[in-house]
């Protein structure tokens, strides 16, 4: 698998999908995200590592604008989709959470069926004008998610009955119903086994051909099997980014190299 | 010897004891605690326990015991003068009063025993001398029940002076068996945590059995209804009209009706205020808001009922009579189930909100995440994900409050006036069950009459009605909490 991914670096396409420059992020008096500059690939899987606490997962939610919800949270700087800025007075982050789908760490189906789950976002961004192209939806997010071979024949049973693998792809599947153009998942197999951690692995590379996937784990194994692109965060800095191979076998900075070789973490 | 001193005497040992045992579970291991089984303290407690709670046992079997046997020791004596029935019993209310009467003139020192052996019913003026301590009697003292007076007198002093006798010699030996017992193997630590789990079930049995107390009791009294009125009448029945010369129609439905009809616009306005505002706390308001607006919410809760009645009998029920009954011609009385129902409603707003603010937020935060990262907006979240989560929490908070509504009384009483009646009209006075149970139970009645009895059957129903609500309520919640836990 690694060196399938060695074939894939090359044909990664090269055109910035959301660029990021000098953002900050305070909760409250504390200085989580220092001077970020950071370029996402579009129909890349990039990954985001780095030890616990080290603003991974905050950065990953200022992309879609997850940090509104926390009061105390602060973001400055800039960042851009498409080339137009996220934090402008003008956008409205419930439209641009449509674009930016999110999966995260714990698989969190809503309490309703299998379809209502799917069809969640489809319905409130009212993508389907009849039964029958929401029915298409649905089916199209679910084998997309790999789920719909087992579940085809419940669709009416409740998401919280799958097992934590299943559920997990169908909160993907959830995301990917609204068509999103970039795919942000936290730590999204930290929750699974080892089984279902390699099924979801298997869709991301399925999902890169349609849009960009941005991955926050702390698996260096994972981000070296999926990822094309990786970052390397530390204490709130972006310590390194570049191709995923040259940062784990000739990373620049000596943090980097002490983090991939388990010397801190 | 009085039970205050008979307290302190047990008390007293009992701490001694503690001491002693603490002292003496030392000294059996020449000071080193680490070679004991349990804790010093521990043996000093399992000998207060010992000395404590055997002879408190004794004191409480002997005060429940000793009115009774007292009694019917001294009935007999009354029985021969000829009295029965409620003659016998103002007999022995009379004996009673005044063998405490004469123990007031002993303690005076007016009255010397000796004087008192010799005193006759029929030559002293004991009448006129009980006045003088307080003891108001109706009529001349009759030999009988002087001689009864005497001798209830008597039993007393001897049970009191054989029941300190009994627990002080209890305590006595609980100590000596506790101290004797103590060796370093003696697992005191076992005893002290049995006592503990004995206190526990203690107190939980003290609730279920009143509970079960209670229920027994309207049990056993509305079947004694039932074979003086027909079961039949008292549930099909339309009317319900008591005379208490007999003959009164003793029909449930009109206060079923008013009590289903009053609550159910309780419900009206406070399910969906009281829903509202709970979104409103759990999502919306900021953490200042909330903690001011939760308390002051939940205020409302701690007004006394009669206040909320007072309130729907000089505000709601006028007004609602002159700006709404009157113009519509609907009504001219300002009690009307509508009165009652909004003031009800308004009460009952704190139970669901509260109730329903709790669990809104107890709905995982994962949930809010999982919709806002789809796009949505906080409104569609709570709408489509987080009520539905919520709802059978909801449901519960909603049955809770609805079996508090049925229950209700004062403001029912002020607001909605006492006419039984089945009608439609919200702008009619109507009554409810709980209004008619004080009603029929108040004022000077005998407890045998159908009329005063039905308020057992009603409070029967009522209680059955409220149960199964509240077993509703919890199925319903308990099964919420399985989904997330």
């Amino acid at each position: 698998m690694y060196d399938m991914n060695r074939v894939e670096n090359a044909v990664g396409q090269d055109e910035i999908k959301i660029s990021a420059r000098k953002v900050q992020v305070y909760y409250g008096d504390t200085h989580a995200i220092k001077d970020v500059d950071v370029d996402i690939l579009d129909k890349t899987v990039t990954a985001f590592i780095g030890p616990s606490g080290c603003g991974k997962s905050t950065f990953l939610r200022c992309l879609n604008r997850m940090n509104d919800t926390i009061a105390a949270a602060r973001v400055e700087g800039k960042i851009a989709l498409d080339g137009e800025d996220i934090y402008d007075r003008r956008v409205d982050p419930v439209q641009l959470r449509a674009k930016v789908g999110m999966v995260f760490q714990k698989p969190n189906p809503f309490p309703k069926s299998i379809y209502d789950n799917v069809a969640y976002g489809p319905r409130i961004h009212g993508l389907a004008r009849n039964k029958a192209e929401l029915d298409e939806i649905v089916e199209r997010s679910l084998r997309g998610a790999a789920l719909w071979n087992e579940a085809k024949d419940r669709l009416q049973e409740p998401g919280t009955g799958l097992s934590g693998g299943q559920q997990q792809r169908l909160c993907i599947a959830r995301a990917v119903a609204t068509s999103p153009e970039v795919l942000l998942m936290d730590e999204p197999c930290s929750a699974l086994d080892p089984i279902a951690t390699g099924q979801v692995e298997e869709l991301i590379e399925q999902l890169r051909q349609q849009f960009s996937v941005v991955i926050v784990t702390h698996s260096m194994q994972q981000a070296a099997r999926v990822s094309q692109k990786t970052a390397f965060f530390h204490l709130g800095n972006l310590v390194e980014y570049g191709e995923t191979d040259d940062i784990f076998t000739k990373p620049k900075d000596s943090r980097t190299e002490s983090y991939i070789s388990g010397r801190i973490g | 010897m009085s039970i205050g001193l008979i307290l302190l005497f047990v008390v007293g040992l009992g701490v001694i004891g503690f001491y002693l045992g603490r002292r003496r579970a030392l000294t059996s291991v020449s000071g080193d605690p680490r070679k004991l089984h349990s804790l010093p303290s521990q043996y000093g407690q399992s000998v207060f326990l010992f000395t404590v709670v055997p002879a408190l046992l004794l004191l409480a079997v002997w005060l429940l015991a000793e009115p009774r046997v007292i009694d019917s020791r001294v009935r007999g004596v009354v029985e021969a003068t000829g009295a029965t029935g409620s003659e016998l019993d103002l007999k022995m209310a009379d004996v009673t009063r005044i063998s405490e009467g004469l123990d007031a003139l002993v303690q005076r020192s007016t009255l010397t025993e000796d004087q008192l052996t010799q005193m006759r019913a029929d030559m002293a003026d004991v009448r006129g001398r009980l006045a003088d301590v307080g003891v108001a009697l109706g009529s001349a003292v009759e030999p009988a029940v002087f001689q009864a007076a005497k001798q209830r007198r008597a039993l007393v002093q001897t049970s009191s002076l054989l029941k300190g006798a009994g627990v002080a010699l209890f305590a006595i030996a609980g100590f000596a068996f506790a101290i004797s017992r103590i060796n370093p193997t003696f697992r005191a630590r076992n005893v002290s945590e049995g006592v503990v789990m004995a206190l526990l079930i203690g107190s939980s049995l003290v609730a279920i059995l009143t509970t079960v107390g209670i229920v027994l009791s309207l049990v056993f009294e509305t079947a004694s209804f039932f074979r003086m009125y027909p079961a039949k009448d008292f549930f099909l029945s339309l009317t319900w009209n008591p005379q208490f010369r007999g003959g009164s129609d003793l029909g449930i439905w009109p206060l079923l009706w008013g009590t289903l009809y009053v609550s159910f616009i309780a419900l009206l306005v406070a399910v969906p205020i009281g829903l509202l505002a709970a979104i409103y706390l759990a999502e919306y308001a900021s953490k200042r808001v909330r903690s001011v607006a939760k308390p002051a919410i939940e205020i409302l809760a701690g007004i006394p009922t009669i206040v909320y009645g007072l309130f729907a009998l000089i505000t709601v029920g006028p007004a609602l009579r002159d700006y709404f009954a009157q113009p519509l011609g609907l009504g001219s009385s300002s009690s009307s189930v509508m009165t009652a129902g909004l003031v009800m409603g308004i009460m009952l707003i704190p139970f669901v909100s509260s109730l329903s603010d709790d669990i809104i937020n107890s709905v995982p935060q994962a949930m809010r995440d999982g919709s806002y990262g789809l796009g949505a907006t906080k409104s569609e979240s709570i709408k489509q994900v987080i009520l539905p989560a919520a709802l059978p929490g909801v449901v519960g908070a909603v049955l809770l409050a609805a079996s508090r509504a049925i229950g209700e009384t004062m403001i029912v009483v002020l607001g909605a006036g006492a006419a039984a009646k089945l009608s439609l009209n919200p702008f009619e006075a109507m009554t409810t069950i709980t209004v008619k149970i004080v009603s029929q139970l108040t004022g000077d009645t005998e407890f045998a009459s159908p009329e005063t009895l039905v308020a057992f059957a009603l409070g029967l129903t009522l209680f059955v009605f409220t149960l199964g609500l509240n077993v509703l309520a919890l199925y319903i919640v308990r099964k919420y909490r399985e989904q997330y836990e």
